[in-house]
């Protein structure tokens, strides 16, 4: 079974769009799973979000942001490479309902994760509204896919050069106060995001999910690397994720557990461009 | 012959300090010579008790008879009939509890080394690279799943091939084994060995497919209603690791046994940056258990560069689960053994790394279920230990997903293993066969093997009385 890369694109400054053929992922996948790939017999397992899932086609679309080695090497792959392996649909699938009106934020990257939860709760019937923020209007990311889905569309940018000026909380409180009544809010991005969103909505009682990225090795309940605190009991976020109660993460130790590897992580990738470097 | 030969011949083991500093196998096999030798010792007794004590029912006098001859290949031949996977067997049974311990040379003497010489001829025919199949005539048009490829998963499956099915072994992880490949580590089982069993089984028509989680990629209804197969065998094993529920069980540092030992032995971590995967291996190591997974982690981490490895268990050496042999090679290379210790909580930095192991002293009282003694905590006895690293090794229990994404499919509450009769492994869905550790929790490779050969006939029987009315029944409660 080869997993061939079908199509790529640059969909922002170094995060790509990619579509893979994988039949086998696509013909079970629903929103909010994620799969497992390896770009090379060497290579680590990395987790990634399914942002769309052509069961017709038998594709997988994924789109990824170059943080490390592995995500810079897959980058460097073309339309017709191969992947070494490529595993799923993974996780839990996201609780998708008509709540009434559902809020989706993404934060930076985590805006790629948010697409296929917009297309979801839209197609559910909820009044979806969508808030994309980012550091500056050229990270922001899938501001055309997102627009064009959702009922309401929002940005906000730290530096004021799109939209809002200030963090996607800004926009969200400003919804508070203007009274729009909001059943549901999803939000994915930097954990410091999601903690702070969490923090906001629970003072106003308004259910709220996230989607979790811990490190993780197998995927599949195997090693325990993606260990997460949810209501104080340990859960792995691979089998009983990667969605869970904002109201209930411990943000903090999630915070500290995806620094482990740091340095490990710039070894890695400094021999990497190295080697590319020499090999011209 | 003729004359009693009461001690056995030793297989040679790599020095002490060499096999610290790398992940080369440590015990070395027995030469041409040396073989002969030990297998000359057999008594060849016409009712053996050795192979009752077999839970694949090797044949084993015939096999020794064929290496007196010196015709390895024969030996190895009538092995298979009964196992396909003597390498590994030959490496990792506890002989000393099944063949060997009954062997009646061990009654006054040493027993055979049963399992040395299964491993030398596997090793011989590898070798010489003459490795026999035997061509299935009898071809039959039902399809099996076989889901997992551990030991129990390969057995099932080449004996299901060898009665002319046609069988798929589905993999979750990009490579084949299972336990063997993520589990025990190079230095006792190298993945080549592995590797050249799987081939063997694939030669025997068993097709393999990887990155194949069944419960998510395919559910085991799909498999079974949409994908045309007749039965399905689960053998997806114990791999969701217990932790003691403590506070400070997810500090940085703090391992599962099983992502600790897949990092190295899957993912080959011991070869970061040549490799991607990284570990983080501090000086001084804390090991929480004493099975054969705690002895694997330990002399990984050893071998992985740290300076000091202890093993924290609350019992004593003689409640010890692992093997005597692991447990001696493990003292050999200068691991700590603290008996009767208990983690209570564990104590980070600001950033969030273990620096500290908190443990109660323990002692016995009355036997617990399990016929050992059970172990108290001596209440104000905690006292703390210096860690850079921890490896939680307390046990695994079966993955949740199948039984969860299956109707039908029950469970034991308390561990989550799956039920299926004793007697022919039938779970308590229609055409769905279990066995190995997902139904016994976490055991060895030889009794995960034995349940993939015995499920094999009955998975058979099923296949030949599908239309029986109430074949099911009959499956389900036979005793």
């Amino acid at each position: 079974m080869g997993y061939r890369i079908l199509f790529k694109e640059e969909v922002g400054p170094g995060a790509y769009r990619m579509i893979i053929d994988a039949p086998h992922v696509a013909k079970n996948a629903k929103p909010g799973q994620f799969i497992v790939l390896r770009v090379h017999d060497r290579g680590e397992r990395i987790p990634l979000t399914i942002s769309k899932a052509d069961k017709e086609n038998g594709q997988i679309t994924i789109i990824f942001q170059v943080v490390g080695k592995s995500t810079k090497h897959l980058s460097l792959l073309n339309e017709n490479d191969e992947l070494a392996d490529f595993l799923g649909p993974l996780g839990m699938p996201s609780e998708i309902d008509n709540f009434g009106t559902v809020v989706l934020i993404g934060g930076g990257f985590g805006t790629a994760v948010l697409y296929p939860m917009v297309v979801a709760y839209k197609e559910a019937g909820n009044h979806v509204i969508v808030i994309n923020g980012a550091r500056n209007k050229d990270l922001l990311l899938l501001e055309k896919d997102l627009s064009n889905i959702a009922d309401e569309y929002y940005v906000t940018t730290d530096d004021g050069s799109k939209g809002l000026k200030g963090f996607v909380t800004d926009m969200l409180k400003q919804l508070i106060d203007n009274g729009v009544k909001i059943d549901r809010v999803f939000a994915v991005g930097p954990v410091i995001m999601m903690a702070n969103v969490a923090k906001l909505t629970k003072e106003h009682g308004i259910k709220t999910i996230v989607s979790l990225n811990p490190i993780m090795v197998d995927g599949t309940g195997m090693c325990g690397a993606c260990r997460v605190e949810v209501a104080g009991k340990t859960k792995f976020a691979c089998v009983d994720g990667p969605d869970f109660d904002a109201h209930e993460v411990n943000f903090d130790l999630l915070m500290k557990r995806l620094r482990m590897y740091r340095r490990e992580e710039q070894i890695s990738l400094q021999k990497f461009e190295k080697e590319i470097a020499q090999n011209g | 012959m003729g004359r009693i030969k009461p001690k056995r011949v030793e297989m040679a083991k790599r020095p002490v300090e060499e096999r610290i500093k790398s992940f080369d196998e440590v015990a070395l096999g027995y030469t041409v010579d040396e073989a002969m030798k030990e297998a000359e010792r057999c008594l060849i007794c016409p009712k053996p008790t050795c192979v009752p004590a077999c839970p694949v029912h090797i044949d084993i006098p015939a096999f020794i008879k064929k290496i007196q001859e010196g015709d390895f290949l024969a030996a190895v031949r009538i092995i298979k009939q009964d196992n396909p996977l003597p390498a590994v067997c030959g490496r990792v049974c506890p002989q000393e509890d099944q063949c060997e311990g009954s062997c009646v040379m061990g009654r006054k003497f040493d027993p055979i080394s049963i399992g040395r010489l299964e491993r030398f001829v596997a090793d011989y025919e590898a070798k010489v690279g003459n490795v026999e199949v035997q061509p299935v005539r009898d071809r039959k048009p039902e399809k099996v799943a076989v889901v997992g490829s551990g030991p129990a998963g390969l057995v099932c499956a080449s004996q299901l091939a060898q009665l002319g099915y046609d069988v798929t072994v589905f993999e979750s992880l990009h490579e084949f084994g299972g336990v063997l490949v993520y589990g025990i580590p190079q230095f006792r089982l190298p993945k080549e060995i592995v590797k050249r069993e799987v081939e063997y089984i694939s030669k025997l028509g068993v097709k393999f497919v990887k990155n194949f989680f069944v419960g998510r990629t395919r559910t085991l209804e799909e498999l079974m209603e949409e994908d045309g197969y007749d039965a399905v065998f689960l053998g997806t094993g114990a791999g969701l690791p217990r932790f003691q529920g403590i506070p400070g069980e997810n500090l940085l540092g703090i391992y599962s046994a099983n992502e600790f030992l897949t990092r190295i032995n899957l993912m080959r971590a011991y070869q970061f940056p040549d490799y991607d995967t990284p570990i983080k291996v501090g000086d001084t190591v804390a090991v929480v258990g004493a099975g054969n997974v705690a002895m694997d982690a330990a002399r990984s981490a050893l071998r992985a560069g740290a300076k000091k490895v202890m093993i924290l268990y609350r019992r004593t050496e003689k409640e010890m689960t692992a093997r005597a042999e692991e447990a001696e090679n493990a003292m050999e290379e200068g691991i700590e053994f603290h008996f009767l210790v208990n983690p209570v909580r564990y104590h980070g930095d600001e950033d969030g790394w273990v620096k500290e192991v908190e443990v109660i002293r323990m002692r016995l009282g009355e036997p617990d279920e399990s016929g050992r003694r059970r172990p108290i905590p001596i209440e104000g006895s905690e006292f703390r230990i210096l860690v850079d690293t921890v490896i939680v090794a307390i046990g695994q229990i079966p993955s949740p997903i199948i039984a969860q994404t299956t109707e039908g499919l029950k469970t034991h509450e308390r561990w989550g293993t799956l039920i299926a009769n004793e007697k022919t492994f039938a779970t308590t869905k229609k055409g769905v066969f279990a066995g190995g550790d997902v139904v016994t929790g976490a055991a060895t490779v030889i009794l995960a093997a034995g349940a993939g050969k015995d499920a094999a006939k009955y998975i058979d029987y099923y296949l030949q009385n599908k239309e029986k009315p109430g074949i099911w029944e009959e499956l389900t409660k036979a005793e």
